[in-house]
């Protein structure tokens, strides 16, 4: 199996141009995806590559870009768009909502919709209003849509292969300020379901469940608590729609405690539909209430504050040291 | 494709085309335009050059502020300065101008203090002026919203029985070529139509959206895509001040005047990067941007204004001067803009407290106590 050292977003480009070797129906598109490479470079040379009928640059219209993949998606074509950024898929809300999700059905199941779209996602880059949102929550919430969260390199080069082999169209969210994380990466061999939730650190005494950004804020969370004699087993969920509840569930019944964490705003968030779900079936298992760590209840602040806003070590382990204190 | 591939096609309507209004040449000769006369006086012509430079030296300030880490981005307006400060001197204190995020030089003719302007690319707020004390509303990010603001704002004006009289007002939308391409855009030309809202919509065309050349977005001169939605579309020189002046003065007197909504296209290039994390070189020429360095607009001011003996050495060591004393201060106010309180995240969210915003800020409050007890 070869394997090599990427940072996320080299992952996220060998995992394209891999698809698109092996598919001439993959297409890119979206805002400054050709010759600039998108403005994270996560197309980088894929224009050079594989020709500009391939790697196209969009005029500037996000409803323009989604629509048109659905069109091209109709007459054979495998589209991957690239929104520039998460605050700016709003304007394809529309197409995404209410027409990429409910084709198959309205069709009776004769039209599938393979159509990844990429969005860099989340805090913490020092950024101006708008590049620093969490929007999976409105994406969750739309039956139709596959939602899938990667979190370092490996998952973005497995997941993003899978998600453009997917017959439905999926919402790829990408982990904006680790896009320069680094990993030995397989290209090849068998990768785990798209959908399966995956334990990134093993542990007993807590679960704590996150994806994207925040996987790599508990890891060191629990790297921290563990030099405090506590376990936290760290679960990413990478995807969340299909949701792998039996992982989760296993290791809440196991453990008994469990914490949520995500920059999105907590209330009506994605945790919410965990701690809900999770609570039904560990019911009897649970020694606390499940508490979700996240965003304020606010829209996203201004960068100078963005550290108070988004979860970080400290107010995980504050949810954790609360889950035994009840 | 390569960059040369794809500038084989010339620019749409870039020759010779009969509509490019234009009162100062390049080399500072004034000229005349059948449809725009301007009587300017010296001391206004002294004024719009004291106005180019200022909001050039503070562009390049926060650039430098920038580089150096105090501000998170900036969006340079370099080249742009025409445009800006020629539209922004032809508004009333009645008017509204809708801006993007590039807009520093009219944000300054509408006597937005700078230090506004940095507070947001440094992170301190989002913007936080008033737009009514100004008749210049927030900088918006998102591209295109803004003009649908415009339009709306603009029938309000037309709502308020206004139109024709001296309290008369405008709205005039800034928006880039690329923004053009968005829905939002589309649909503020149509609702300013079919309501003949009293709205300029002012494109500052200047030839990129990032790495995006505008044959990406139009296969027509932009002001001509106006005709279809059933409004007057103009191209003016977006160098030339004084043609920027003119005509927007014109389209904005119509729109008070009842006449409804116009466009202007100032044709005019974006010299710096989109912005200070953007790097050109990946996908357009140098060459380009040295021609368009021979269109300067603070040149060709400066030009005429030593052509017609308007101004000396003395004078344009004042302006100088000034604007350098004004960048340093404006150094000075940003590096001691101070981080906000934490507690400001759950401020201004609602008109009235919210019960979960004050049960949030106070647990976060007590919180961040709890760490203090710690290291007491
Ligand atoms: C809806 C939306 N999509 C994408 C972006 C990212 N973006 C910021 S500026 C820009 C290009 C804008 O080009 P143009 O309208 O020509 O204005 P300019 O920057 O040249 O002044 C893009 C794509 C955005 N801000 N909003
Ligand atoms: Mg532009």
């Amino acid at each position: 199996m070869t394997a090599e050292t990427l940072t996320l977003g080299k992952a996220l480009n060998a995992g394209l141009r891999r698809a698109m070797e092996d598919d001439p129906k993959v297409l890119v598109m979206g805002e400054d995806v050709g010759r600039l490479g998108g403005v994270f470079r996560i197309t980088d040379g894929l224009q050079k590559d594989f020709g500009a009928e391939r790697v196209i640059d969009t005029p500037l219209a996000e409803s323009g870009i989604v629509g048109t993949a659905i069109g091209l998606a109709l007459r054979g074509y495998r589209p991957v768009c690239e929104i520039q950024f998460d605050g700016f898929v709003f304007p394809a809300a529309d197409q995404i909502i209410t027409q990429l999700a409910k084709m198959r059905m309205r069709s009776l199941g004769s039209v599938s919709l393979p159509i990844t779209i990429r969005i860099p996602c989340g805090g913490g880059i020092g950024a101006v209003e708008h590049h620093s949102e969490s929007p999976e929550a409105y994406f969750a919430h739309t039956a139709g849509l596959r939602v899938v969260a990667c979190s370092n390199p490996v998952d973005a080069y497995a997941m993003l292969r899978q998600s453009i082999a997917s017959d439905d169209p999926v919402i790829f969210f990408e982990p904006k300020r680790r896009y320069w994380e680094k990993a030995p990466v397989p290209l090849d061999g068998d990768f785990p379901s798209l959908h399966s939730a995956q334990v990134v650190q093993a542990g007993t005494d807590v679960t704590v469940l996150a994806y994207g950004p925040s996987v790599k804020t508990c890891l060191e969370a629990a790297t921290a608590a563990a030099s405090e004699g506590r376990s936290i087993e760290v679960i990413d969920l990478r995807s969340l729609n299909p949701l792998d509840l039996p992982t989760l569930a296993a290791s809440v019944e196991r453990t008994g405690r469990c914490v949520v964490v995500h920059e999105a705003p907590v209330f009506a968030g994605f945790g919410a539909e965990l701690a809900a779900r999770l609570t039904e079936l560990c019911f009897y298992r649970l020694e606390a209430p499940i508490l979700r760590v996240g965003g304020f209840s606010t829209p996203y602040p201004p960068s100078r504050l963005e550290d108070e806003y988004l979860p970080d070590l400290d107010r995980i382990l504050d949810a954790v040291d609360r889950t035994f204190a009840w | 494709m390569t960059i040369d591939s794809m500038r084989a096609t010339p620019r749409p309507g870039e020759a010779a085309d009969p509509q490019f209004v234009q009162l100062l040449t390049p080399e500072g000769e004034r000229v005349e335009h059948p449809d725009y006369p301007l009587d300017l006086t010296p001391d206004d012509v002294r004024d719009l050059y004291r106005d180019l430079v200022m909001v050039r030296r503070i562009d390049l300030e926060a650039v430098a502020l920038t580089r150096q880490g105090e501000l998170g981005i900036w969006a340079s307006l370099l080249g742009q300065e025409a445009a800006q400060i020629g539209s922004g001197r032809a508004m009333n204190e009645h008017d509204m101008a809708f801006p993007t995020y590039r807009e520093h030089g009219v944000a300054y003719c509408r006597g937005v203090d700078p230090l506004n302007l940095l507070g947001l690319f440094r992170g301190v707020n989002h913007g936080g002026w008033n737009p009514a004390e100004h008749g210049f509303h927030l900088y918006t990010i998102v591209i295109g919203s803004q003009t649908l603001h415009a339009a709306g704002y603009a029938m309000g004006i037309q709502r308020d029985g206004v139109l024709g009289t001296p309290g008369a007002g405008a709205a005039i939308a800034y928006f880039g070529d690329g923004a053009t391409s968005q829905g939002d855009v589309n649909e503020a030309f149509v609702f300013a139509s079919v309501f003949n809202a009293p709205v300029v919509f002012f494109c500052q065309n200047n030839q990129w959206a990032i790495s995006e050349p505008l044959e990406r977005q139009t296969r027509i001169p932009l002001y001509q895509r106006a005709q279809g939605f059933g409004f007057p579309g103009v191209r003016v020189d977006g160098n030339d001040v004084f043609a920027c002046l003119a005509v927007t003065r014109a389209a904005l007197a119509q729109a008070r005047d009842g006449q409804g909504p116009s466009f202007v296209e100032a044709y005019t290039y974006r010299m710096g990067a989109h912005t200070t994390t953007d790097d050109p070189t990946r996908y357009r020429h140098k060459a380009d941007e040295e021609a368009w360095k021979l269109k300067d607009p603070i040149e060709r001011v400066r030009s005429y204004l030593v052509r017609n003996g308007l101004a000396d050495a003395g004078f344009f060591d004042s302006v100088d001067a000034d604007a350098k004393t004004a960048a340093r201060a404006l150094r000075e106010a940003c590096l001691s803009l101070p981080d906000p309180e934490p507690g400001a995240i759950f401020e201004h969210v609602y008109a009235e407290p919210h019960p979960l915003m004050t049960a949030e800020q106070e647990a976060f409050a007590a919180y961040l106590a709890s760490f203090e007890e710690v290291t007491a």
